[in-house]
């Protein structure tokens, strides 16, 4: 899915090591004392180092979105997955009740988390995040066509991210989840060429290797390919669409 | 209703069908152009007029790419090109305002200013009547920010026990936006909110974005956009006295699926559009995101501007779809031959006949938000208490969306009525007393708000979405519908198809 198209040059072959989390700190240092912090992560788990300054090399650690999950091979998500249906909308993603979280607030960051996905019917037994706990075990979802549609809270792909979610494959996205998505980096909206809502169960172990577009599914044992991300890709990897528009020297770096 | 307030147009601003497939630029997409999807019985063959007002054609463009174009400084953009395009208006609210301030002042610094004070329009309206802390702290937010930046279009709510003593206070943004002035056509209004393509009635270009891109455009007034195609809905023929413009949008809806029109344009002509008033167009664009639109567009006349006339000074130039223009389809309808609509739970694409769903049990019925809480959808609920002369058979909550719409609820004679406003016809009903202005219970909200379905309830609602939970019950079943089959229902108890009382 063509999302950003390069009208800035990208570093060639920006090498990165897969993270959950996209995020980054500005290497200048800033006049800002700001306690917004939009990609903010677990402090304990916050090692963000990369610099927008270098040319191509770009230097990220990740966050294990929840110690159930790990992350291995650069360019790889790995762990369990939770699989949804068809039309998984905002409201299911985060009910409005809980949009009165404001995302750009560290805490408020981490509540919104602990929501996610909790507007999906009683159908749902097994839930994305059990009940007393505040990260899911799933780090990656696997859901039909037209995931998230609905609103155009960021609240949505922000729950997500916080709630130790990594990535979405996807049959198909609405387009404001997807660019939001992007636009954040909180978690990497992945497509697919099969419905694999039909084809994995809840729980199965997956992986996704980014660089080969595909799925692993470990449990049955079988390969997916994946849509590649195109133009997307580069947004999310450098973290958002400010750290990618300063990378490419679409706004000026501070 | 919507119809008589409006001449007759003496003419149509597109070819013969036929013109269609012809596309002036070789850069266009020709696999497409020609598409076609009939989905009722053709339509009267339209008149022609000249290609007046759309300037030079040498390079044929939809109204979409125009706006975006114009906007981004160049002679041209073709669907799939991303390009920078200057804002008009940013417009945000107590949901996202917060975020996309705390974006802004974490990327562009605590003292930066916004690119433009009076290009920015925010509007408390989703949880302001909540004794939520949380809910009520993030207006106070809004007021910190707009005192800061002394932006000029800030309606705000200090005293939340009445709202009438809060002159500034409006209500749903996109109401308001449109009542205000702000909805202007041939240009580009984002806003923190994905109805705001409702503006798109104007022949502006207007999407919904996120915190993200809104925190972006607040410091540089530009954002990144692709230029999406245009799918162009021709919709002929007289609007039948039953159906109003909710009617033809669930059928639009229900034709192209809730991602039909995904990454697209919906362009929406034809003799019955160019009848429509301009809250019943507002009603059309207004859901083009439940079929996954990025923006729904409606080529300005007359109706447009004599509704803009003592809203606004700024000068505006309205752009048209060029005679050669490709579009990626285009569905045609004829209006006369519709019915009453209802979108079932839990998808605003599941579509059947008001008629169809008689036997279903109904516990409340809702009428509100920007979908279907403005003045003309209380004067239609209105009307139909008033034929049928009975007490509605369930509670019937009623939520003006802004302060101006509930003025005229209390204060507009109802045709036909002898001189009774809405209330007045309400209250004979039976109805709940409208409530204060905003997006009410259409989204659930916080736990105290009016009307919120806390129960596993069945409603019929003039809102927008039927998601599983969107009013506020995980379990909850919403049956969307215009305010005839709302008001019809809530006579009955019964999803009901309005033609029982309006004939």
């Amino acid at each position: 899915m063509s999302f950003f198209s390069a009208t800035a040059t990208v570093p060639q072959n920006p090498t990165f090591v897969s993270s959950n989390k996209l995020s980054f700190s500005l290497s200048s240092s800033s006049p800002s004392t700001s306690s917004f912090n939009f990609l903010s992560f677990p402090s304990s788990q916050s090692i963000f180092c990369k610099s927008i300054t270098a040319s191509s090399q770009i230097a990220r650690a990740h966050a294990p979105p929840s110690p159930a999950t790990t992350t291995t091979a650069a360019s790889s998500f790995h762990g369990i997955c939770y699989v949804v249906g068809d039309n998984i909308d905002t409201d299911q993603i985060i009910p409005a009740e809980h949009l009165t979280l404001v995302p750009s607030k560290p805490d408020e960051y981490e509540k919104l988390g602990s929501f996610a996905l909790i507007g999906l019917p009683d159908s749902y037994t097994v839930r994305f995040i059990e009940p007393g706990e505040t990260k899911t075990k799933y780090s990656i979802v696997i859901g039909g066509a037209n995931f998230g549609c609905g609103s155009s809270r960021e609240h949505a792909p922000v729950a997500l991210g916080a709630s130790g979610a990594a990535a979405v494959v996807a049959e198909s996205y609405a387009r404001i989840f997807f660019r939001n998505s992007v636009a954040t980096g909180e978690v990497y909206p992945l497509e697919s060429e099969t419905r694999l809502c039909e084809e994995c169960h809840t729980g199965d172990v997956v992986t996704v290797e980014l660089e080969e577009n595909r799925l692993i599914n470990h449990t049955t044992g079988k390969e997916y390919q994946l849509k590649p991300i195109g133009d997307a890709g580069p947004v999310i990897e450098a973290g958002g669409i400010f750290a990618y528009a300063r990378k490419t020297g679409m706004i000026p770096t501070r | 209703m919507a119809s008589s307030l409006v001449p007759p147009p003496t003419t149509s601003f597109f070819h013969t069908k036929k013109d269609l497939s012809l596309s002036a630029s070789s850069q266009r997409c020709q696999k497409h152009a020609s598409r076609r999807v009939s989905c009722s019985i053709a339509a009267p063959q339209q008149t022609q007029r000249q290609p007046s007002t759309t300037g030079s054609v040498k390079t044929a463009m939809t109204m979409t790419e125009k706006i975006l174009a114009r906007a981004a400084e160049k002679e041209k953009a073709t669907p799939g090109d991303n390009i920078w395009v200057n804002v008009d208006v940013l417009m945000t609210h107590d949901v996202c305002g917060p975020g996309s301030i705390g974006i802004f002042k974490k990327e562009f610094g605590e003292d930066a200013k916004v690119w433009d004070r009076e290009k920015l329009v925010i509007i408390p309206d989703h949880y302001i009547f909540t004794s939520d802390e949380r809910a009520n702290r993030n207006v106070d937010i809004l007021r910190d920010f707009c005192q800061e930046q002394n932006i000029k279009y800030f309606y705000d709510i200090k005293d939340l026990s009445n709202f009438k003593v809060n002159p500034d206070y409006k209500g749903v943004c996109h109401v308001a936006l449109a009542q205000e002035g702000h909805c202007r056509p041939g240009e580009v209004l984002l806003g923190t909110d994905s109805h705001t393509c409702t503006a798109g009635a104007f022949g502006q270009f207007a999407t919904g974005i996120g915190n993200t891109d809104a925190g972006f455009v607040l410091g540089a007034g530009k954002l990144l956009l692709k230029v999406p195609p245009t799918l162009r809905f021709v919709l002929d023929g007289e609007m039948p006295s039953y159906l109003l413009a909710k009617d033809l949008i669930l059928q639009i809806i229900g034709e192209i699926s809730v991602a039909g029109a995904t990454y697209k344009s919906m362009e929406f002509v034809g003799s019955t559009v160019e009848s429509l008033t301009m809250e019943e167009r507002m009603t059309l664009c207004n859901m083009v995101v439940e079929a996954g639109g990025k923006n729904g567009v409606i080529p300005p006349d007359n109706v447009t501007y004599k509704y803009l006339e003592d809203k606004t000074s700024v000068p505006y130039e309205p752009v048209y779809s060029d005679q050669q223009a490709s579009f990626l389809s285009e569905y045609r309808f004829d209006v006369t031959k519709l019915e009453p609509l209802v979108a079932k739970p839990h998808s605003p694409d599941n579509r059947a006949l008001a008629r169809e769903c008689k036997d279903v049990k109904i516990n409340r019925v809702y009428i509100g938000s920007c979908t279907g809480g403005k003045t003309e959808d209380f004067m239609a609920a209105a009307k139909v208490f008033l034929a049928s002369g009975k007490k509605v058979k369930v509670p019937t909550f009623l939520v003006p969306a802004t302060q101006k719409v509930w003025m005229d609820v209390y204060s507009l004679p109802v045709p036909g009525s002898g001189g009774k406003t809405c209330s007045q016809i309400f209250e004979e009903a039976g109805c709940d007393t409208p409530a204060s202005p905003s997006c009410g219970a259409c989204l659930g909200g916080p736990k105290d708000t009016y009307a919120r379905m806390n129960e596993p309830q069945v409603c019929v609602s003039t809102t927008n979405r039927n998601f599983p939970g969107r009013m506020g019950h995980r379990e909850g079943e919403i049956y969307l519908a215009s305010p005839y089959t709302a008001a019809a229902s809530a006579l009955t108890g019964y999803v009901t198809d309005p033609r029982e009382f309006l004939q």
